[in-house]
């Protein structure tokens, strides 16, 4: 804020923001800790960081042996990417519908919006399992998608965004001869890519973390997706064999974990507009 | 129909612009939106119409029929033990982690705005949990629970406060849970907060200190916190209604137990609705969940609404 304070308060701020960092980041340092460690350095209350005998290779490939790891990490990739193209597809183009073009329903579509924002995820959810299941789209990657196939938020976010784009722009790409089709994949997308990288991180996160859904739809162990992979893996032991358990949990973290120390501002812009979302 | 037609007449007589101008830009207008409003309606709005009409059946999952029971589901959840201690649990959850996540968010941005060094890695650090995957960490904090191997059980053996079986003991559950979400919440509700202290003007705590204010309590009260007031409701309404979500790490460490001490109603929901089969029950108990969301989700509205006056 103002008014340079002096050194007891700046020793003050660390040792408290430094206590609590300590108490933040205990679990990601205590589970890359146990991940390296033989059983029995595991079970012992002796308090160590680093382990006396390195175990780190069979607890890794242990983890692998027991569940397929790597499919639940190429699941998680397939269907987020999935679930933020088709997002993305259906999205974009009534975004710019609602922001920029005049028609007649566009109020009460927009309203329709609006109170879509308003409905958790987990409301639709018992007829959602109905109908994949009529269908006989239970235990698929069509099942992990479908909910998600529309996102509410990310058409009310790219609107917002399109309402500051310039009139004049389109009014060019039209001059020019452009579709209203054209001009939302040619001009408009481009335009956009800030807010669909924002909305794209919200996205990503949450459906690579979500384990709500995946647990209702899912019965395969090959279809896991990362969060339910990692229950897959806790199922497998009587929950004592801590070191390939947490060698699990650290691949399945890895991912957004390093995305997210690589791309800080972004991954914190973006994932403060789940604000909005709720 | 023609009410719908006249404010767009009405745009195209001031923007002069010929009719069939017009029709073209609304008839393209219609194809683009056709996909969002189809699956609006097809994959969000009528399945969640639906739950509303299930939530007055009798309907279990694969049974060939189903009756109109009226209000049967709600007065049997009214009579049901479990789903009122489900819903206090999930009220009582929500009182703890909401209060802690946001004044801890607010504690820590203020101290590292309050000073230069150290900025990115107390803003990283913080953020952290927000993004990991929380079915994960949920099974580390298992592990640092332990009852005897645990790290928070070696910490508290260690200053004498004795080891507990924090996840097994019906006193404990809720409140170690508690932890685990105030763990995760803190960090979205500290860069919020950030964001907020930004953008107060620094001519107020320049105005502030010629007026007399010396120390930084008073520049907290008379600056910082009436400036962050309408940010800090915004704060306080969608963490609770996150924390009002809380599941996985009920589903994943305690399963609602033990005895019941930390059910929570998406996790009552998931038990009749999948566990039992019980389609309708299931369904009203998602309806008294969704009730609660809006509500919240309205006072959201009236903050944000109350926000763009401030701003």
């Amino acid at each position: 804020m103002t008014a340079p304070r002096g050194l007891p308060f700046a020793i003050l701020r660390h040792v408290l923001l430094g206590i609590g960092a300590v108490f933040m980041l205990a679990p990601f340092v205590w589970m890359l800790s146990l991940s390296l460690k033989p059983a029995d350095e595991i079970f012992t209350t002796d308090l160590r960081l680093l382990p006396q005998r390195w175990d780190a290779v069979r607890n890794y490939s242990e983890a692998f042996r027991k569940v397929p790891l790597h499919r639940y990490l190429l699941n998680g990739a397939i269907v987020t990417a999935t679930i933020f193209s088709l997002q993305v597809l259906v999205a974009l183009p009534a975004a710019y519908a609602l922001a920029k073009l005049r028609f007649g329903l566009a109020k009460p579509l927009f309203a329709l919006v609006l109170f879509g924002l308003l409905i958790p995820g987990h409301v639709p959810a018992i007829p959602h399992y109905i109908m994949l299941s009529s269908a006989g789209l239970l235990d698929s990657y069509a099942a992990l998608v479908f909910p998600s196939m529309i996102s509410v938020f990310g058409i009310f976010w790219i609107r917002q965004f399109f309402k500051t784009v310039p009139d004049d722009l389109i009014h060019a790409a039209r001059l020019d001869g452009l579709s209203e089709f054209a001009i939302v994949w040619r001009i408009m997308l481009p335009t956009a890519a800030p807010a669909l990288v924002a909305f794209g991180i919200v996205s990503v996160v949450f459906h690579w973390n979500d384990y709500f859904w995946p647990l209702l739809v899912v019965t395969s162990p090959d279809m896991a997706m990362p969060a339910l992979g990692t229950v897959y893996l806790r199922n497998t032991e009587a929950g004592t064999d801590y070191g390939p358990l947490m060698a699990g949990t650290v691949i399945i973290t890895a991912p957004l974990v390093i995305a997210f120390l690589v791309a800080q501002r972004r991954f914190i812009e973006g994932m403060t507009l789940t604000g909005i979302k709720g | 129909m023609s009410t719908l037609a006249l404010p767009a007449e009405a745009a195209a007589s001031t923007a002069r612009r010929p009719a069939r101008r017009v029709r073209q830009e609304a008839l393209a207008a219609y194809a683009l939106a056709a996909p969002a409003a189809i699956m609006l309606l097809g994959i969000l709005l009528l399945p969640t119409a639906a739950t509303v009409l299930l939530s007055f059946t009798d309907w279990q999952f694969g049974a060939a029929t189903l009756n109109w029971i009226g209000l049967g589901n709600y007065e049997k959840l009214a009579a049901d033990r479990v789903f009122w201690r489900s819903l206090a649990n999930t009220l009582l959850y929500v009182a703890v982690v909401v209060p802690a996540s946001v004044f801890l968010g607010l504690g820590v941005a203020m101290l590292i705005e309050a000073g230069g060094s150290g900025r990115t890695f107390y803003r990283a650090a913080y953020f952290l949990p927000v993004t990991a995957t929380l079915i994960a960490m949920a099974t580390v904090w298992e592990i640092m629970l332990h009852p005897s191997v645990g790290l928070i059980n070696l910490a508290f053996d260690a200053v004498g406060l004795g080891k507990h079986n924090w996840l097994k003991d019906p006193a404990l559950a809720l409140p170690a849970l508690a932890v685990i979400g105030i763990w995760q919440a803190l960090g979205l509700n500290m860069v919020l907060f950030l964001a907020g202290l930004k953008s107060i003007p620094r001519d107020l705590y320049e105005a502030a200190a010629i007026d007399g204010a010396e120390n930084w309590w008073d520049r907290f009260t008379t600056v910082t916190w009436p400036m962050l007031g309408p940010a800090t409701l915004f704060v306080l309404v969608i963490t609770a209604i996150r924390s009002f979500q809380v599941f996985d790490t009920v589903a994943v460490l305690t399963e609602g137990g033990p005895n019941k001490a930390t059910d929570v109603l998406l996790y009552t929901m998931y038990q009749e609705g999948f566990g039992f089969f019980r389609a309708g029950y299931g369904a009203s108990i998602t309806v008294v969940f969704l009730v609660f969301v809006l509500i919240l989700t309205l006072v959201k509205a009236r903050v944000m609404e109350k926000r763009v006056h401030y701003a």
